[in-house]
């Protein structure tokens, strides 16, 4: 894979290719006439200079070497003036298809990826990328067509002198490319070790608190200051690695320049060589230095890109589980009693799960009857979050299905079907916008008249009359951005944005675990009133909860045990009682449970 | 977080106290240095010397052409291998000098960073709560990891960079001078339209820098803000909007980049062309008088080699010159943050408490955050030794106010808190914190084994002991069914862990650390009624002869206290055992009688 990863990105730069063919045909072209003036200085020396012409060759010389001096500038300019803007867009393609791709790919998927990768493919691989792009392949052409070239002009002005510089080219470009692989595997140890030390930094902010409680300051600088200096040992090493490149690639060529400063002057004193040939070579060999010492960095950087890009494309290539039907069917038309919600045999298993551990859900029968309201009862981790997700398909059964309405919810487009399931999670996320349209979020092509009514509805059952209180009221803008909100009140404004959909069906994960007693009283008893017609499941860990639902479900074991009235079940069922009131001894095997 | 690292970069910008600023990032840097001043003058003789050596070429090369040459002829070798063995010497030591001045300053850098970071971290944690409430986390840790790393990256290579270039510019202009005086002259001319550009590159760069380090931070936080909320984006059919607005500020990004990329190729345009015009210009100058017989032709050489060279590291000098902007501003905010003063100062005097009893009094108290409004006014209260207290009231009535001074998170503004009857602010703090020990609503885990977090509350313990203290709390269960029992890692790479279930570790940390005074602000709050009723009949066995304060919505947990105060607005309104106050009919009455419903049966506690 990783050798064709490269060529593989040729999806994307199709549109840059001319344009960078013709950059590096201007790179190409500068390079080389870099290469002209030590003939010039040749011709010069060997002619008027030498054999005492006259002032106008050497002004006309001159004359010529400032009009390739021109030339060359104007080829550096357009390289980049080439290269830039084509360079940086097939970049921001890659990107914004990443994000387009990272949409469209399913919860379960995101739930096993840490952020912080993906970030870091979004962000510093495809810069290393681009700089490849724009600089790396460009430079590369250029420095193998310009030593090729020059070490020819060197062959072609004394042979000898050109078999001792290719016979030091040789090592340097080896010895660079060898010492910058090892430079890599130095220079990652310390990243990573750099990681950690900011994890523990992080850590040491977030746990102050617990750091102080415990007067564990000391304890906390010991453990820092000993990974500081491990750091600190990797970066001598990684410097001790750097030392070595910049040895070989500081004396080699240097070494060269001596060696053919003896032979060189040795010919001439043979009549083998003029003096101007002489000084060709050296203004020759000053030039070609260059590309020689960056042919070794140039690899190193395309090794990089092709890691960046498999990387990337690790990710690209990740296909959607959980996609639309090739031919979505239309829910039917709300019948007036509410929306059924039937789940029929359904079970769960998640990917990473170990062999012999029962499925999550182990076959669940649920039926939610019109406009009820059902409450779905169990210990921590025991699988209510994961069935809520089945609804709005944000996850897919592993067997069995989920209906609406008769309508299995695989078979319905999930832009419709989302329209329809409005869900409020018990840790919400808000985005960095206005409260007005984070509770509109849901709710696209309203007139402002509706918008602001549906808006001011949604709060206020919600109980969200803080919002009156923000610098901007309904404007203020609040997320990462802006104005950061206590859980409590992150709470009511994501349950105010489930509200204001007015979904056919209405998920709600423990949505008012964050409110004190008197603020979750009110919110209970408006949403009451509320939620009349709307079919709605919600978790409930508090008997405060449970008074929202008609009827209660047991989850145990991955299967639901009971559906009831409240207090019926609090009165037969030993599980539930002691889930809401931890009266009696649990089961063994229904200890609390471990989320992985 | 991200919002007001970037709102102090604003106020940073606009300057305000510069001048003193300044002063305290030099004396920062200064006490830096200090401690390496000797390997510091070592690596500066080094790259000296290096350059020294790397500057000879050209001279040599002329010296081989205009005497070896000639002497050759004559059949005189001596000259020549003088001149090429020369350069051999010459070009070994400038690798061999080259090298060690990397080793060197890496050296002497590394030792820099490690003081530094040891500094910035020590000193984070003297800093006082107040404090970390008031910076913010986010500030805190971007000073210790991107601040840090611009400095790292101006230390580990620009220094040397900016330095080795610098001088191989002085230099070659002193050796071309020295060889030839009219050359350098014409060389001193060029001088100044490339001074003149990198001037003028050095400003705009500086412009596209900001603007595309923005661009970069805004994408960013499009990119974690979605990825974040990625459950709620696809519930709510988000994704054609937030495709929208990411490729809006990707398109801001690139068009930053553009520029960048544009801006380096004006610059190293313009280098391009001065060299190229100052070889030619030596080219005529010096191509006349060998004419004339003014100089020799390798001298000639030599010059066009000095001159090709001279502009090289000013490309160098343009790239280094971002890192040294930025690492000057970390510098600054870094020495900021090590001014900041600790509000809550360690006792010059500390007085010893051995055996603490967990006796509190509060005496005539009053507490305020910051220079905010009052939020304890003249507050005193007595809790005996060996009861449990809980505290019960609404949000920002001070419960929570009166657990941070009983763990001196805080200073009172006027009167005192005394444990056993010795000021706090005169407790020797390492006695304190064995006497006193707070368990937050948040339980925070550090990356880890379950042992190990749980061992925070005292290190050394045993592994039977830290056992007994999750068996205490009931999380013992619950840990010995982890892949690794005890040892299973709780961070990123290993087991996530429910609130509920970080708030019973927490538990059995306090448990473990054994206090005389245990204080529990809300910490009960993320578990499930079965989850409190263990940490409750764990909490009967630790409480039954010490000291607690409890603070908690929930009743259920405050009606197992042996002494239930209600506090509202920063006083105590109402106190009794909680039968009492049941039989009173006051506040407390009335949460008790909702509780209950809610419970919806007789009987249940």
């Amino acid at each position: 894979m990783s050798s064709s990863s490269l060529w593989r990105l040729r999806e994307w730069a199709r549109p840059a290719l001319a344009r960078v063919a013709l950059g590096g045909l201007a790179g190409l072209g500068a390079s080389l006439l870099a290469l002209a003036v030590p003939q010039v200085l040749r011709v010069v020396v060997n002619g008027p200079l030498l054999s005492g012409g006259h002032s106008g060759a050497v002004v006309l010389a001159a004359g010529l070497v400032a009009a390739l001096g021109l030339l060359e500038a104007f080829f550096v300019w357009s390289r980049r003036a080439l290269i830039a803007s084509p360079g940086t867009t097939v970049e921001r393609e890659m990107r914004t298809a990443l994000f387009a791709h990272l949409l469209d790919l399913p919860m379960a998927f995101h739930d096993r990826w840490a952020g912080g990768q993906l970030l870091s493919r979004a962000m510093s691989d495809l810069s290393i990328v681009r700089r490849w792009m724009v600089f790396g392949l460009a430079m590369m052409v250029v420095s193998v067509a310009t030593t090729l070239v020059g070490v020819g002009l060197m062959l072609a002005t004394s042979w000898q002198l050109g078999l001792v510089y290719v016979a030091g080219a040789v090592p340097v470009v080896w010895l660079g490319f060898r010492f910058r692989q090892d430079y890599k595997v130095v220079a990652r140890r310390a990243r990573d070790q750099a990681g950690d030390l900011a994890t523990t930094v992080e850590e040491s902010v977030h746990g102050i608190r617990v750091l102080k409680a415990f007067g564990r300051g000391d304890d906390a600088l010991e453990d820092f200051a000993q990974q500081a200096d491990e750091l600190r040992s990797t970066e001598i090493v990684k410097a001790r690695t750097l030392s070595r490149i910049t040895f070989a690639l500081g004396a080699l060529p240097e070494l060269v320049l001596a060696l053919s400063l003896g032979v060189g002057v040795w010919l001439a004193s043979a009549g083998d060589l003029t003096v101007g040939d002489l000084v060709a070579f050296f203004a020759t060999a000053a030039v070609v230095n260059t590309p020689v010492e960056r042919l070794g960095q140039l690899l190193a950087m395309t090794m990089d890109a092709r890691t960046a890009a498999d990387r990337y494309l690790e990710v690209m290539d990740t296909v959607a589980a959980l996609t639309d039907p090739a031919r979505p069917r239309a829910l039917p038309e709300p019948p007036a009693a509410g929306t059924r919600v039937e789940l029929s045999g359904v079970h769960l298993r998640h990917a990473g799960q170990g062999a012999g551990t029962p499925d999550v859900l182990d076959g669940v029968d649920l039926v939610l009857e019109p406009g009820e309201t059902l409450a779905l009862v169990g210990l921590t981790g025991t699988g209510k979050s994961t069935l809520l997700s089945l609804i709005p398909r944000l996850l897919d059964v592993t067997d069995g299905s989920v209906r609406l309405d008769g309508v299995d919810v695989r078979d319905v487009g999930r832009a419709e079907l989302r329209a329809a399931v409005a869900v409020a999670f018990e840790d919400p996320v808000l985005f960095s916008a206005s409260v007005r349209e984070n509770v509109l979020l849901g709710t696209p092509g309203l007139s402002d008249a509706e918008a602001e009514e549906r808006a001011r509805g949604a709060l206020e059952v919600a109980s969200a009359s803080f919002v009156e209180d923000l610098p901007d009221g309904m404007d203020t803008v609040i997320g990462e951005e802006g104005l950061s909100l206590s859980g409590g009140q992150r709470q009511r404004v994501a349950l105010a944005r489930a509200i204001a959909v007015r979904p056919r069906v209405l998920v709600l994960d423990d949505p008012l675990s964050a409110l004190d007693v008197a603020t979750e009283a009110v919110v209970t008893e408006r949403l009451r009133q509320t939620l009349t017609g709307t079919t709605t499941l919600v978790v409930a860990h508090r008997p405060s909860t449970v008074a929202l639902a008609d009827r209660v479900a047991v989850l145990q074991d991955g299967r639901i045990t009971a559906v009831g009235r409240h207090t019926d079940l609090l009165a037969e069922h030993a599980h539930y009682r002691y889930v809401l009131t931890a009266m009696t001894e649990p089961a063994p095997d229904s200890a609390v449970g471990v989320t992985r | 977080m991200s919002v007001s690292v970037r709102d102090e970069d604003v106020a940073d910008a606009a300057g305000g106290r510069e001048e003193g600023r300044r002063r305290r990032s030099v004396a920062l840097l200064g006490s830096l240095l200090r401690p390496v001043r000797g390997p510091a003058w070592g690596t500066v003789l080094l790259v000296v010397a290096a350059q020294g050596a790397q500057v000879a070429g050209p001279a040599l090369v002329a010296a081989g052409l205009d005497r070896g040459l000639p002497a050759l002829r004559d059949g005189d070798p001596v000259p020549l291998l003088l001149a090429a063995g020369g350069y051999v010497v010459t070009a070994l030591l400038g690798g061999v000098l080259t090298a060690a001045t990397v080793r060197a300053s890496a050296r002497v850098s590394q030792a820099i960073l490690l003081d530094l970071r040891r500094r910035v971290f020590r000193h984070t944690q003297l800093l006082s709560l107040e404090f970390h409430e008031r910076y913010t986390s986010g500030r805190i840790i971007s000073r210790q990891t991107s601040d840090l790393d611009a400095v790292r990256e101006l230390l580990d290579g620009g220094i040397t960079t900016l330095a080795t270039s610098g001088l191989a510019m002085l230099l070659t202009a002193a050796s071309l001078t020295v060889l030839d005086w009219r050359s350098g002259a014409v060389l001193l001319v060029a001088v100044i339209p490339g001074a003149i550009l990198t001037r003028w590159f050095q400003t705009r760069s500086q412009v596209t820098y900001r603007r595309s380090r923005t661009a970069s931070a805004r994408l960013i936080v499009r990119f974690v803000e979605t990825m974040t909320g990625m459950r709620a984006v696809q519930a709510f059919r988000r994704e054609a909007a937030e495709r929208r607005r990411y490729g809006d500020r990707a398109e801001e990004y690139r068009s930053a980049n553009d520029a960048a990329i544009r801006l380096n190729g004006v610059f190293d345009t313009g280098l391009t062309l001065i060299g190229n015009l100052t070889v030619a210009t030596v080219l005529v100058v010096g191509g006349l008088r060998v004419l004339h017989g003014g100089i020799d032709v390798g001298v000639l050489v030599a010059a066009v080699l000095y001159a090709r060279r001279f502009f090289a590291p000013l490309s160098q000098i343009g790239m280094f010159y971002n890192s040294f902007q930025s690492a000057n501003a970390a510098l600054e905010k870094l020495a900021t943050l090590l001014a900041e003063e600790p509000t809550v100062p360690a006792p010059q005097h500390p007085v010893a408490l051995a055996t603490p009893r967990g006796d509190v009094r509060f005496e005539a108290v009053e507490f305020g955050y910051g220079t905010g409004p009052v939020v304890l006014p003249r507050f005193d209260l007595h809790l005996p030794a060996g009861r449990t207290v809980a505290l019960v009231g609404e949000t920002g009535a001070g419960k929570s106010t009166v657990a941070k001074l009983l763990a001196r998170f805080y200073d009172p503004r006027h009167g005192r808190v005394l444990l056993d009857g010795v000021d706090l602010r005169d407790l020797d703090p390492a006695d304190l914190r064995r006497a006193v020990v707070m368990v937050t609503q948040e339980a925070y885990l550090f990356s880890g084994s379950v042992a190990a977090n749980i061992a925070l509350g005292r290190p050394g313990a045993t592994r039977a002991e830290i056992e007994r203290a999750a068996r205490a709390v009931g999380v013992h269960d619950l840990v010995a069914s982890l892949p690794a029992g005890y040892d299973t890692l709780v961070d990123k790479r290993g087991v996530r862990l429910s609130a509920g279930q970080r708030q019973l570790v927490s538990f059995a940390r306090a448990f473990l650390a054994d206090p005389a005074l245990l204080v529990l602000d809300e910490a009960t709050s993320s578990l499930d009624v079965p989850g409190e009723r263990l940490v409750q009949d764990g909490l009967r066995t630790l409480l039954a002869d010490r000291s607690a304060v409890v603070i908690a919505h929930r009743l259920s947990t405050v009606m197992t206290a042996d002494r239930v105060l209600v506090v509202a607005r920063g006083r105590v309104v109402e106190d009794g055992s909680p039968d009492e106050l049941v039989r009173a009919g006051g506040r407390f009455a009335a949460l008790h009688a909702e509780w209950r419903a809610s419970v919806g049966g007789a009987g249940l506690v």
